[in-house]
């Protein structure tokens, strides 16, 4: 069967009308966008707009990541980013902060800009673009130092506190945000690798904070906890929703439910749909939206 | 499907169905018994390894381990003072320059009074060191108050007593086959006879440098060579290493030129020792007109061959540090440098160090690079900076192995040693930083 793929996909596509082919994912035929015409159902817009992306293209050498989406952060919002494995949402997060720009052969077109400045401008510094819109990663991933070097290690590069007493309270500050204070206020030379990964996941949210940034990108980021320490995660979302511009990618569509107010949809690269989060789990428009959200694939 | 496949399909349905138990029970001993085959060649080669290390072990230490003891004779010397001082003055040029070969000539003359022929002489001082007069003068000088008295001295026996004593040589063959004479055997005899002889611990050894007589030939110029050597390598070798390492991992770009030096440097890694001993020569001695035989070109050219080593090693290092850690540092704002100089590195840190450390391993038992660089030179004085002539242990004892003496023989095995127990310690060394700093993610 999967040898024939190929050789289907042809005669689907010369038997089908233009603009509908089969999907090489879920075997399904619906209309896929036509190159360059804007494929998203729903509005991307954001009355209240931190971060805005038009027209994302992202390329890893020969493969097409990433296909003309375009999609606004809005200020104390928590979109977000759903779709199957390999769809490029991770991809169009990592976008976000540039943290493609470590990967070789990566090439990323079209505009995003943070507060209206164009982060891939040339103007732009990624050290201080990365200031302002942290990330928190799948797999919690502290620093092999001491709990406070952890969360101090951001403020010092950036010279954010001018005493020790200063590093202190952000430190202190930024862990009560994380809800990790109570646990680890009396072990903070102990190193943030002994904790549980829970902790440790929070360890790398407070983190983030503590160099108090705009918007605040989360890859999946508690894929690799257990649902106690998630609802921990998720509660915590939902509080930093009040200083913080939130993009969270998950694979659990319950999560994405529970803490996000917009949903999008990514397949294939494509923005599918974007629309209020109620909407897209109660009532989606595209068919492939539906297709997954009801878990006919994924 | 055609119907030839599911007719076969069906035929294969319709027959008793075989359990997969029985399926695997039927090969399992087979499968076992390959397993026990495959440990056993495991353990064969590995025991076969051990049998050849301890082979190795056993017999140098078993030839090496004479030579840290030396046979002293004890002599009653009388303290000439016509010949020590002969005007009277006591001070240190006198008694630096006086004949004390001739003091001993006299000692052995009084003791075996019915030697007379100046052959017979010459033989009887023979069996003494012509080191001892190093020890006379050390003693005088040490204490001139000495001088008048009559004194019992233990002077180091020649090479010949110390083999023949160590039982090393035959004293039934025939005398034209023997190094010592008759008459000589028969002096040894009565020394023996009245206590005389004793072995001694060998500090020579350990503590001199390089002589044409095995009792007196030692090391410690040899490691001192060696240490000047190292330390050039060393400062070199790592600074250089570990910056190329992480700018080639960490700043460079991936294009065909860093594919290009990448290649170049693992060859250089596989390159015989002695080409760069050959390149040391040309550029080091004939371009730069560096000294000859001196530790700083010996460290040089060790550098050049040590450094690919390092390189590898700390890209290897850089390498296993999880990209999880560089992207936690990149994603909180932190520049590239800072990434680098604040995480990587001290993690990478304690493979560089191993990587080092093995890599000064070997070039402290290369020889050949020395050979064309002067460094196999007979150098008897101890070296005191990097541009004084020296040798170094590998270099030592290749010396040695060529000497026809029987008592460097011992000598060579017990540098051998020596060399070892520096392999080892600076092993242990790094299998111990990988340990102590071995971090888990």
């Amino acid at each position: 069967m999967h040898m024939l793929e190929s050789d289907v996909g042809v005669e689907f596509r010369a038997a089908t009308p233009p603009g509908r082919t089969a999907d090489p994912v879920t075997g399904l035929r619906h209309a896929m966008p036509e190159r360059g015409e804007r494929a998203t159902v729903g509005d991307f817009r954001h009355p209240r707009p931190r971060m805005t992306a038009r027209n994302v293209d992202v390329h890893y050498g020969d493969k097409h990541a990433i296909k003309n989406v375009s999609l606004d952060i809005g200020a104390n919002e928590v979109i977000a980013m759903i779709g199957p494995s390999g769809c490029g949402k991770s991809t169009f997060l990592r976008c976000l902060n540039r943290m493609n720009d470590t990967i070789d052969g990566a090439r990323v077109t079209g505009a995003i800009a943070l507060d209206g400045q164009d982060i891939y401008d040339r103007g732009m510094d990624v050290v201080a673009l990365r200031a302002q819109v942290g990330m928190v990663f799948q797999k919690p991933n502290p620093f092999p130092k001491s709990i406070y070097e952890n969360i101090a290690y951001g403020p010092r590069i950036h010279g954010l506190a001018g005493t020790r007493a200063e590093l202190d309270e952000i430190v202190q500050r930024s862990l009560e945000r994380a809800g990790l204070w109570d646990e680890v206020k009396d072990r903070l030379e102990q190193p943030g690798t002994s904790l549980s990964g829970g902790q440790q996941q929070r360890v790398c949210i407070a983190r983030t904070i503590a160099v108090n940034p705009e918007v605040i990108l989360m890859d999946e980021p508690c894929s690799a906890l257990d649902p106690i320490a998630t609802a921990r995660i998720e509660e915590l979302i939902d509080e930093l929703r009040e200083h913080y511009s939130i993009a969270i990618v998950t694979h659990s569509m319950q999560q994405a439910a529970r803490v996000s107010q917009r949903t999008a949809y990514f397949h294939l690269g494509d923005l599918i749909e974007i629309g209020d989060t109620n909407q897209i789990f109660t009532n989606p428009r595209h068919p492939l939206t539906e297709d997954y959200i009801t878990g006919r694939f994924g | 499907m055609s119907d030839g496949i599911g007719g076969a399909f069906r035929a294969r349905a319709s027959s008793p169905p075989r359990r997969t138990i029985d399926v695997v029970n039927a090969t399992l001993a087979r499968r076992h018994a390959a397993e026990r085959r495959f440990r056993l060649y495991g353990l064969a080669a590995i025991i076969t390894g051990l049998a050849f290390l301890a082979l190795l072990f056993v017999s140098t230490v078993a030839k090496g381990y004479g030579a840290f003891q030396q046979v002293y004779v004890a002599i009653d010397v009388f303290f000439d003072p016509e010949v020590l001082a002969p005007d009277g003055k006591r001070d240190p040029d006198t008694l630096n320059a006086a004949d004390y070969g001739a003091i001993i000539k006299r000692a052995l003359k009084a003791q075996f009074p019915d030697v007379q022929a100046r052959q017979e002489l010459r033989q009887l001082s023979a069996l003494v060191s012509t080191g001892a007069a190093f020890d006379l003068r050390d003693r005088v000088r040490g204490e001139p108050s000495v001088i008048g008295t009559t004194e019992r001295v233990w002077l180091p026996a020649d090479d010949e007593v110390d083999t023949l004593l160590k039982g090393g040589a035959d004293r039934n063959a025939p005398e034209a086959e023997r190094s010592l004479a008759d008459r000589q055997l028969a002096w040894v005899d009565r020394w023996s006879a009245e206590g005389r002889l004793e072995k001694r611990f060998n500090t020579r050894f350990f503590t001199g440098g390089d002589s044409g007589e095995p009792e007196l030939a030692g090391i410690w110029g040899a490691v001192v060579g060696s240490f000047y050597m190292l330390l050039v390598t060393l400062l070199l070798s790592f600074p250089l290493g570990v910056a190329a390492a992480v700018y080639l991992e960490e700043f460079a770009p991936k294009n065909r030129w860093t594919d290009v030096i990448e290649v170049n440097i693992n060859n250089l890694a596989a390159v015989p020792s002695i080409v760069f001993g050959l390149l040391g020569l040309a550029v080091f001695i004939n371009f730069f007109g560096l000294p000859r035989s001196a530790p700083l070109v010996g460290g040089l050219v060790l550098t050049l061959m040590t450094l690919p080593t390092i390189i590898i090693a700390s890209r290897a290092a850089l390498q296993s540090v999880p990209p999880s850690i560089r992207e936690a540092a990149l994603g909180i704002g932190a520049s590239q440098m800072q990434m680098v100089a604040h995480h990587v590195l001290p993690l990478a840190l304690p493979g560089m160090l191993t990587g080092a450390i093995i890599g000064m391993a070997r070039a402290l038992g290369e020889t050949a690079p020395l050979l064309m660089i002067g460094m196999v030179a007979f150098i008897v004085d101890i070296p005191r900076q990097i541009t004084d002539p020296a040798t170094a242990l590998p270099v030592q004892i290749y010396l040695w192995a060529d000497r026809p003496e029987r008592a460097f023989a011992e000598r060579t095995a017990a540098a051998i040693l020596v060399l070892l127990l520096f392999l080892i310690v600076m092993n242990a060394l790094a299998v111990i930083l990988r340990k102590r700093f071995e971090r888990r993610w």
